[in-house]
């Protein structure tokens, strides 16, 4: 073996970075699904934490109630997070775009207090266990390390993920309508474009990411109500630093903080729940509209 | 740009002026004055009437949330990380009275000192951005200080500190005695909506609600607004300091309650529900959400689904709040 870098065990180091990694594939689905609500509809979504809860939830009542296996869970959990979402946006969201978009924050906090309270009053605060598919079970010996299947699952799943919805925001026709329409809404819907289908269709899709992300954390984290809650602030502070106003920048500065964070695990483990949000003091200290945002 | 300068006549719908007092002349009894000095009879003798730590515990709160009210009511600023002066304050007073054991005075005192440098810092960082992403800055720093207050060795982790003696005030009140640690409290209340009272209606304050309204109007004025949020933010958080401290004497207890997520999002429950803007909505607020949860507490019902729907209700149909409807149904007679 290679000895140790910086003092410091490869394996615990690659080890470290892996988790890294795992965690940054989570922060970039949600911060992608936060940028894109926020583009269309300059709402901060604070249930994003309560629904990527709720989309592990559903695939785990999928299969002990119903025997419904993960595969379908990763179609079908977003599709109902999604369709939940949709039922939100029509119904609570959509009164309040003309008002000041501090409320849609304020809302969206009461809506997360609700679906974690209610699952918590449900089923407790313990976590559930929900097993790793059969396909990608066991791991591969990667000479430095020792990858296990599902992990790098999980990071080339999110990977692909969060490029093709890239791609589809900037490269097709209807993402084109939805990056005219985040700029002027009034004249996409003078062109003959329903947009607050649109909205809605967006917010669903956003929380439908959430929802992915979800089904994907079951297996790895414990399904639990309070998974969503304290995530969804990192996810904030990871928002901030790289500023709103770029989808690939929400998704790099994602990948970025998380293997960051799993750095300082390995040399620092203290700071390892702090260091995203020293950093986010100090980007807002050098430059306050985030790595990739602009100011508006 | 600031939100509420993109909003512009509607944000003072949505917050009711009550700047309009200001240049009521002196007239004697107004019915204003009136009413003051009934509330405050009332408070004097509640704790014959009630119980006296629950009194204490909304007074506590009632400064907290007018203290948050500050920024939001009068200077447009949502933070939603105010959990992080309350509960740092309690913390630095538990330390100071149970370990180093310095009279309940100097530990409030010692407790609101480290939350106003905690806000100048806090406040220096946030006011670089507004709107949304104020809230969630202020979100991210108070999660941060969560953490620590999690693993510090002085805040004894899960457990918080304990059994914080109350100790004697000025060497002359024995704060073991309800009534005196009553009064005491009141008095705390009383000067932290004071100082509040004072600030909204000075020079300060107009310029806090201009800045609300328009921020580039109050820049092309002149006036250096970044300075004045900054300066509204650190007396927001002292002042919430102050509470927290206070509550920690009281209870004898700073926990990790106090500096979580849930709880700044309770005050801004209180302030949201009792009126954003007004000087008395934020104490009404405290009085409701602490009732409720009290009476929650012996139900079976789970307390964050009720307060998550008395949020939508609030935000959906009452964005006034109480003393705002209050205020806009008696400003229509007139």
């Amino acid at each position: 073996m290679m000895g140790t870098i910086f003092g410091i065990p490869p394996q615990a180091l690659f080890g470290q970075l892996l988790l890294g990694l795992i965690n940054g594939s989570f922060y970039a689905l949600l911060s992608l699904g936060l940028a894109v609500i926020f583009g269309m509809l300059n709402v901060i979504n604070f249930a994003h934490g309560a629904l990527y809860m709720m989309g592990a939830f559903v695939s785990w009542l999928l299969l002990t109630k119903l025997g419904i296996g993960y595969w379908w869970a990763l179609l079908l959990a977003p599709l109902i997070v999604g369709l939940f979402g949709v039922v939100l946006e029509k119904t609570l969201l959509s009164r309040l775009y003309k008002l000041d978009h501090l409320y849609g924050l304020l809302l969206t906090f009461g809506l997360a207090l609700i679906v974690e309270g209610a699952f918590r009053h449900q089923y407790g605060v313990s976590g559930q266990p929900y097993p790793i598919p059969d396909a990608l079970k066991g791991g591969q010996n990667l000479g430095f390390m020792f990858l296990p299947n599902y992990r790098g699952w999980v990071v080339v799943a999110s990977l692909v993920v969060c490029l093709s919805t890239w791609i589809a925001i900037e490269k097709t026709k209807l993402g084109a309508y939805l990056r005219a329409a985040t700029e002027n809404p009034v004249l996409v819907q003078a062109f003959g474009i329903n947009v607050p289908r649109m909205v809605t269709l967006t917010y669903a899709f956003g929380v439908a990411l959430a929802g992915l992300a979800g089904v994907l954390a079951a297996p790895i984290y414990q399904v639990s109500p309070l998974m969503g809650s304290n995530l969804i602030i990192v996810v904030f502070a990871v928002v901030v630093i790289g500023g709103m106003g770029s989808i690939l920048g929400a998704v790099l500065t994602g990948y970025g903080l998380g293997l960051l964070e799993g750095l300082t695990k390995v040399f620092y483990p203290e700071a390892s729940n702090i260091v995203v949000f020293v950093i986010m003091a100090v980007v807002l200290m050098i430059k306050p509209a985030g790595l990739f945002g602009r100011e508006r | 740009m600031s939100l509420h300068s993109q909003s512009g006549g509607r944000a003072s719908a949505k917050a009711p002026r009550t700047a309009a007092r200001v240049s009521v002349p002196d007239k004697g009894l107004t019915p204003a004055r009136i009413g003051a000095l009934v509330v405050l009879a009332g408070l004097l003798a509640a704790p014959f009437l009630l119980y006296p730590v629950f009194l204490m515990k909304v007074l506590c709160f009632a400064l907290f949330a007018c203290a948050f009210n500050l920024l939001i009511g009068f200077g447009g600023l949502l933070s939603f990380g105010h959990a992080a002066f309350f509960g740092s304050a309690a913390y630095v007073t538990a330390h100071a009275v149970k370990v180093w054991g310095l009279p309940p005075e100097l530990g409030i005192l010692l407790g609101t000192a480290a939350s106003a440098f905690l806000g100048l810092v806090f406040g220096g960082i946030a006011i670089r951005r507004q709107g949304i992403y104020f809230a969630m800055i202020t979100l991210a720093l108070s999660q941060m200080v969560f953490f620590l207050a999690l693993q510090l060795p002085f805040t004894h982790g899960e457990d918080g500190i304990q059994g914080v003696p109350r100790g004697v005030l000025f060497g002359m009140f024995d704060l073991n005695n309800p009534m005196e640690m009553y009064y005491t409290v009141l008095a705390v209340f009383l000067i932290g909506f004071a100082i509040i009272w004072r600030a909204v209606h000075s020079p300060f304050g107009q310029v806090l609600k201009a800045i609300r309204e328009n921020e580039p109007r109050a820049v092309s004025l002149g006036y250096r607004t970044d300075r004045y949020k900054l300066v509204a933010f650190v007396l927001s958080a002292t002042l919430a300091g102050l509470a927290g401290g206070t509550k920690a004497i009281v209870f004898q207890l700073a926990s990790l309650t106090d500096v979580t997520w849930q709880m700044s999002g309770e005050v801004v429950l209180m302030t949201l529900l009792g009126g954003m803007g007004t000087l008395s909505g934020p104490v009404i607020g405290a009085a409701l959400v602490v009732t409720l949860e009290n009476y929650l507490a012996a139900t079976s019902l789970p307390v964050p689904v009720v307060i998550g729907c008395i949020f939508v209700v609030c935000v959906l149909v009452f964005r006034r709040g109480i003393a705002g409807e209050i205020q806009a149904r008696l400003g229509k007679k007139h």
